[in-house]
């Protein structure tokens, strides 16, 4: 596969992991983030740890849409399944997140209307081929996809479509970036940048890190060679003592971002004053909502929801592993009540939360090395 | 032997209600089998927890094995559930370590399916059947309500006669023994994926849908007891029957991920769809765990068979670590290869 | 948010100009192209796909660029061993 075999090749990953280790100085120990979901997923996907030198260590940031994603908010979402009528669409990365009262597989299973979807257009297409059925697309991510749910809204629109709606919990990263950086148990000195977000957002919103907290932030690509060559530029800057923002990921993305995208997000959404984050706690200026000139498509006006916020149990260190001061195997409920079957906090519920990736990719290898 | 049901082996499933993870080859499957199939039906079960049964009846080894199929849609690139039905239930007998000679089979009909589209699968469990050398001798059928069997539901039940050359056993897998893949993995489960149209991917991919049997045979006839474990790996894909050999043989298990053979069309849409091509379900392949001094003869076999061309070697068995899957890299990393829990589901983020 | 896939331009689909066809390893998917309109999209160009939607323009000479930064890591290293090796301590 072109623009993905490259950047996997295995000399060339050596040869990385090599530079690494002669940049990296035996008497420092390195922390960064990598902000985004993705990136831990492809961190643990390519056993990326393995080649790194023991004094980097790389600390799971708060990138995980579905991590972030408040039970109560799940919640809502499937009880407007509970209308027959409803035929509720979501991507398959919601379909096994607890609510209070199951999953939406599991609520699937007792018979209500729930489909997974690739695109909102999907959805979209659902409702135009059952006009007697209400269809709602039940919106998450960071800023990669509301451009594209602002696109299918804009869609529905022009169509006169009347019965689609989405229930948008989209939220923007750059106020988590900002809480992980003010808060005061915060260890991390350089930030593996959200490759794909940044192709919406660009690289100048990363600026104030560099200014403000002056840690250096490289936007990286998935692949392993990208993530290696943004560990070498991150190493190279803290070498130089240097704070910049950096795009190694540039035949990708661009450093103004994509103004179409923008100018959609714009159009159809406007920020919520404040949104809850699973783990982190409310956070202002942190989620998007959908315009008046929208409402009619916009769930939350046109059915009427629990509302009802549910806080996970004071055991659960989600917050502490989300902020990178706890690694997953050192909260208390890992591995015994929270599982990925059985999921207690945020970061076990999808494959790219931190702890349910260590539990899936890495858990056992480390027990062998204990053996 | 009868055996009449282990009255002190308890009951440990807990889940309320069944859901579809239960059915989905991975650990649900197996918590649902182990912990209350096996227990309330006892004896023998418990150790075959694979495929078929070893019986041993007046002096004849048979093997004794049954299976259902539940497939949407009915007819898909490849094949349908009329050859899922048969070649599912030869491939169960062949890694059984028997010659599939006989097989019986039930279909549950939904009311309002055509009598053509019946006919086409009749005609085509008949043609599956003759390919693969077994007689359908009997069977039963149902009609239920309009709504329930997506059509058609097949259940079926096979006898073949065990190769006395071989004997299978999680008990003979050693720190050493290779592992063989009959084939590239994946096509199966992608092509239905594709083929129920939800997710508006187009490809020219096909199931894999065939009997192994000839495959399996030579190997035997090359290597006998040299094999000392089989597998098709149907729903779970890869991940879960080799999760299953060394949860069963209690050893570890490490793969060399490049050399895992994987059509380009099924890579394409797992990176699309953030999917793990070990984690689809195959319908035309096998593993063996083979004894390393014997496993260059064993693929030598293998691949001489017409359809086996793409058989290779993908790894090794080890002592460490025990009950794990590892998937080497070739940059020198390692990532543990887990069951699932249920389906596999795209994923966007 | 983040799974992301390059695939190539086949085909523009005729009365659909938001519309294109995108090959990913043989796999074909009908694409949203409205994000890259003001790029300009021809036949064999590379796009970043993401739930339907292409999201950029991949750049040749960006990623030739960075293979070749890449085929550099650990040559500067190995030009520095061969030059310790010829001196005399």
């Amino acid at each position: 596969m072109k623009f993905v075999d490259e950047f996997r090749d295995p000399k060339l990953i050596r040869q990385a992991a090599q530079e690494i280790q002669r940049l990296a100085k035996k008497d420092r120990h390195y922390r960064f983030m990598e902000v985004c979901g993705g990136h831990t997923h492809a961190i643990y996907r390519f056993a990326l740890q393995d080649v790194l030198p023991e004094n980097i260590e790389l600390v799971h940031g708060p990138g995980c849409p579905v991590c972030v994603l408040p039970m109560g908010r799940v919640d809502d979402g499937l009880s407007l399944a509970n209308d027959r009528n409803v035929i509720l669409t979501a991507f398959g990365d919601m379909m096994r997140v607890p609510g209070r009262t199951g999953s939406p597989l599991e609520h699937k299973a007792r018979g209500a209307d729930i489909r997974m979807v690739y695109s909102p257009l999907d959805a979209l297409k659902l409702a135009r081929e059952n006009p007697s059925r209400e269809v709602v697309f039940f919106a998450i991510g960071f800023e990669t996809t509301a451009p594209s749910t602002a696109l299918t809204l804009r869609t529905a629109k022009q169509m006169g479509l009347k019965n689609f709606s989405v229930f948008c919990n989209h939220v923007t990263i750059i106020p988590a970036i900002r809480a992980i950086l003010d808060s005061p148990d915060m260890r991390v000195e350089a930030f593996i940048g959200p490759g794909h977000v940044s192709t919406v957002i660009g690289c100048r919103a990363y600026e104030f890190i560099c200014r403000d907290y002056g840690k250096p932030l490289v936007t990286s690509g998935f692949e392993p060679l990208d993530v290696l060559q943004s560990i070498v530029m991150i190493l190279r800057q803290l070498d130089e003592g240097t704070a910049r923002v950096e795009n190694q990921y540039a035949r990708v993305v661009p450093w103004e971002g994509n103004r179409p995208a923008l100018k959609a997000m714009a159009e159809v959404f406007e920020l919520r004053p404040f949104f809850e984050w699973r783990g982190l706690g409310f956070i202002s200026q942190s989620a998007l909502r959908i315009r008046d000139t929208y409402a009619e498509f916009d769930a939350e006006r046109r059915f009427s929801m629990p509302g009802i916020r549910v806080t996970d149990p004071k055991a659960a260190q989600c917050g502490e592993v989300l902020k990178g001061v706890l690694k997953p195997h050192q909260c208390k409920l890992f591995g015994r009540e929270c599982t990925p079957e059985h999921p207690v906090g945020a970061l076990m519920v999808s494959s790219e939360g931190a702890c349910a990736a260590y539990f899936n990719y890495a858990m056992r290898k480390s027990d062998a090395v204990a053996v | 032997m009868p055996t009449s049901p282990n009255a002190s082996a308890t009951v440990r499933f807990r889940d309320p209600q069944i859901e579809m993870a239960h059915g989905a080859g991975g650990k649900a499957t197996r918590r649902l089998i182990e912990g209350l199939v096996a227990p309330v039906l006892g004896g023998p079960l418990l150790d075959s927890l694979g495929d078929a049964a070893l019986l041993q009846l007046d002096g004849a080894s048979l093997a004794f094995t049954a299976d259902s199929f539940v497939v949407r849609p009915l007819r898909f690139p490849g094949g349908s559930i009329g050859d899922l039905a048969v070649n599912g239930t030869v491939n169960d007998l062949a890694v059984g370590g028997a010659k599939p000679t006989t097989l019986v089979l039930t279909l549950i009909l939904e009311a309002g399916l055509s009598t053509e589209t019946l006919e086409i699968e009749l005609r085509a469990i008949a043609s599956a059947a003759s390919r693969a050398g077994v007689a359908i001798v009997g069977g039963d059928t149902k009609v239920v309500e309009h709504g329930k069997a997506d059509g058609m539901y097949i259940t079926t039940a096979g006898i073949g006669i065990a190769d006395r050359r071989v004997r299978c056993a999680p008990s003979t897998v050693r720190p050493g023994d290779r592992i063989l893949l009959s084939g590239p993995i994946g096509d199966h489960g992608i092509t239905i994926l594709l083929a129920r149209g939800e997710i508006d991917l187009e490809s020219d991919l096909c199931s894999d849908t065939r009997s192994v049997y000839p495959m399996v045979h030579a190997l035997i006839a090359s290597v006998g007891d040299a094999v000392h474990w089989m597998r098709d790996p149907t729903r779970g894909g890869v991940a879960s029957a080799l999760n299953e050999l060394a949860a069963d043989a209690r050893v570890g298990v490490v793969l060399a991920e490049d050399r895992i053979p994987v059509r380009e069309e099924v890579r394409g849409a797992c990176e699309l769809l953030g999917l793990e091509p070990l984690h689809i379900a195959n319908e035309g392949q096998f593993l063996a765990v083979i004894a390393a001094e014997r496993a260059d003869e064993a693929l030598e076999a293998v691949r001489a068979v017409p359809g086996g061309e793409a058989a290779v070697i993908i790894g090794e068995v080890r002592d460490q670590p025990v009950r794990t899957v590892l998937a080497a890299s070739a940059y020198g990393s390692s990532r543990v290869v887990d069951m699932l829990v249920g389906d596999p589901l795209p994923r966007i983020c | 948010m983040c799974l992301a896939i390059p695939g190539r331009i086949v085909e523009f689909v005729a009365g659909e100009p938001h519309l294109a066809v995108v090959e990913v390893a043989k796999v074909r998917r009908r694409v949203n192209i409205d994000l890259l309109r003001e790029d300009g999209l021809a036949i064999d160009d590379w796009v970043l796909i993401h739930v339907g939607f292409a999201m950029s323009k991949i750049g040749v000479a960006e990623a030739d660029e960075q293979m070749r930064l890449l085929a550099m890591l650990g040559e500067d290293q190995q030009a520095m061993d061969e030059l310790i090796g010829y001196r005399f301590e």
